[in-house]
């Protein structure tokens, strides 16, 4: 150890001549060691366990079995129970689309310059808040003598009770207001990518509003809205609080099946059976869109 | 038309917040079963001061949320400057292998880390939980770190070097000044996504070993009190602040690239 060693310091002293490539390894390692850990194998394993009889813990000695799989034809009412998840999904999708689109549209037809920013922003700012605080604050509102029946009261004095706290209607309001911002966001991208002359040449041409949002504008969105689509059904497919805190005793979902398995019933080969199909759904869903999704991200990348 | 559209936007943003703001209203009325009229009073944040439970947990969430915020930015930021300008056959693989985190639900991960966990003897509680929240929080932070590089000039890092800088000392002394306020923008988010996430802890909590939420989660299917809203709404303003922050850092990194 010397006293003097002025790192860089002396011209003489030859650069460290590491190749590229191991800088590369060492910078990339420990991410993805660490994804490995924490993501890749806990999956690669929910494949093993989902096929044993048992879980293998202890001196359990489990068997490979497919029974785990086979409890959607031994237990009928799972059919239901996913058939309910679809359609969850589909309704918040559709309406976080009928919403979203035209919001979109409205923040950029509406607004300009610092006001469509800090628009944007406020819509965007309850996405990355607290998803589970925000059903709950939705049993404020939709519980009986919440928000709403006061709002309905104060209106119509006689009016029943409009508290719909512990239904599907509940299930859908929570899960809209928790995907909306997602659709706005990947519509509104997409609509800024439009330019603007496009819409001045159909208007000059005689197009009307109607004929210029179908011919023009739609076709030109969809890969925005079929993102935004993408990022709100699987979501809501493997949601679990939302149909337990709104839905209460109806809100059985695939969601809330697979914690039972996972907190109640300890079968952790059925409900890992059962998250691996939910898995299986996701990754169908991804592979078929794709290259709809690829496009929209690369869109996102250029207008950032 | 621009009103109209003005118009949309308002009733999205009403039916954005309304719930927030009831519930957030709720924790500064003073009945316990939520009764009205409205009366001011501050007594359930007051009795959140001396909530052994929910203070316990609070601490636990902050804990995690900062240790997330260093790991994952440390570990994304490095792999985001590989990514972005080391050219390698399987770059595009390993970039879509940053996208399973973020886009399988959370439930079907936060199943398959309990049982991985539990099998491995890794276990449960806060040091599972900080594994999984580094993990999800990487790949926003290789994104927004990404988005950063494209704005810093390649030139001035070959300029230092040309000097007779090293690799490493012209990354330190040029890009990085140049880089912080992405960096520092990636770990507010991983700080964010780390104090927001829910169902990857609840799977690996244990019944003494919890975060907020998971607490909150047992209180709200146990029976609520205002209490609950007081801690919510504390839990809300944070995350809305860090997120207002990281919106301002990366407009300011924005700013400075164009410069």
């Amino acid at each position: 150890m010397t006293a003097a060693t002025p790192a860089g310091a002396s011209a003489k002293a030859p650069p460290r001549a590491l190749p590229g490539w191991v800088a590369t390894v060492a910078l990339l390692l420990p991410t993805y060691a660490w994804l490995t850990l924490a993501v890749f194998l806990p999956l690669c394993a929910m494949l093993l366990f989902s096929v044993l009889t048992k879980a293998p813990f202890g001196n359990v000695h489990p068997q490979l079995t497919t029974a785990n799989y086979m409890v959607f034809v031994r237990q009928p009412y799972l059919l239901d129970v996913a058939w309910t998840s679809l359609k969850l999904g589909f309704l918040t999708t559709a309406l976080c689309a009928l919403i979203g689109l035209p919001a979109a549209m409205a923040l950029k037809l509406g607004a300009s310059g610092r006001l469509r920013s800090v628009l944007f922003l406020l819509i965007i700012l309850p996405f990355w808040t607290n998803g589970l605080v925000r059903i709950f604050s939705w049993t404020m509102v939709l519980r009986e003598d919440g928000f709403l029946d006061m709002a309905v009261h104060a209106i119509i004095p006689s009016a029943p009770s409009a508290g719909i706290l512990f239904s599907q209607s509940a299930i859908v309001i929570g899960l809209v207001h928790g995907y909306l911002p997602y659709m706005i966001l990947t519509c509104f991208i997409s609509l800024l990518a439009i330019d603007d002359s496009l819409i001045e040449a159909a208007r000059s041409l005689g197009a009307r509003w109607p004929v210029i949002f179908l011919r023009v504008i739609l076709p030109l969105v969809v890969p925005g809205l079929v993102s935004g689509a993408i990022l709100t059904f699987v979501p809501v497919i493997g949601s679990f609080m939302e149909p337990r805190i709104l839905g209460g005793r109806v809100g059985v979902t695939m969601g809330t099946v697979i914690e039972d398995q996972f907190t109640a019933a300890f079968n952790w080969p059925r409900g890992a059976a059962l998250s691996f199909t939910m898995l299986a759904v996701v990754l169908a869903i991804f592979a078929t869109f794709s290259g709809v999704l690829r496009q929209s991200a690369a869109r996102a990348d250029a207008s950032s | 038309m621009k009103l109209l559209a003005r118009g949309f936007i308002l009733l999205v943003l009403i039916f954005l917040y309304l719930p927030i703001a009831v519930m957030a209203l709720m924790a500064f009325n003073a009945s316990p079963l939520y009764a009205l009229p409205f009366q001011f009073s501050t007594e359930w944040f007051e009795a959140l001061a001396t909530d052994d439970v929910l203070l316990t947990a609070a601490r636990n969430s902050a804990l995690i949320a900062v240790a997330t915020a260093v790991l994952a930015t440390l570990l994304g930021t490095a792999a985001a400057v590989a990514l972005h300008r080391a050219r390698f056959p399987g770059r595009d693989t390993l970039r879509v292998l940053l996208l399973p985190p973020i886009a399988i639900p959370w439930l079907i991960t936060g199943t398959a880390m309990l049982l991985f966990f539990f099998w491995t003897g890794i276990g449960r509680g806060l040091h599972a939980m900080l594994i999984g929240h580094v993990a999800l929080a990487i790949p926003y932070v290789v994104l927004v770190v990404n988005t950063g590089l494209s704005g810093v000039r390649r030139d001035l890092e070959e300029a230092a070097k040309s000097l007779g800088s090293t690799p490493l000392h012209a990354f330190f002394a040029v890009t990085l000044p140049l880089l912080l306020p992405s960096v520092i923008a990636a770990a507010l988010f991983a700080f964010a996504v780390s104090l927001d996430q829910f169902v990857i802890s609840y799977f690996l909590a244990t019944p003494g070993v919890v975060t907020l939420p998971v607490q909150i989660y047992a209180a709200i299917r146990k029976g609520f009190t205002p209490e609950i809203n007081a801690i919510s709404t504390i839990l809300l303003g944070v995350s809305m602040i860090v997120i207002l922050g990281f919106a301002w850092l990366s407009k300011a990194g924005g700013a400075l690239e164009r410069r």
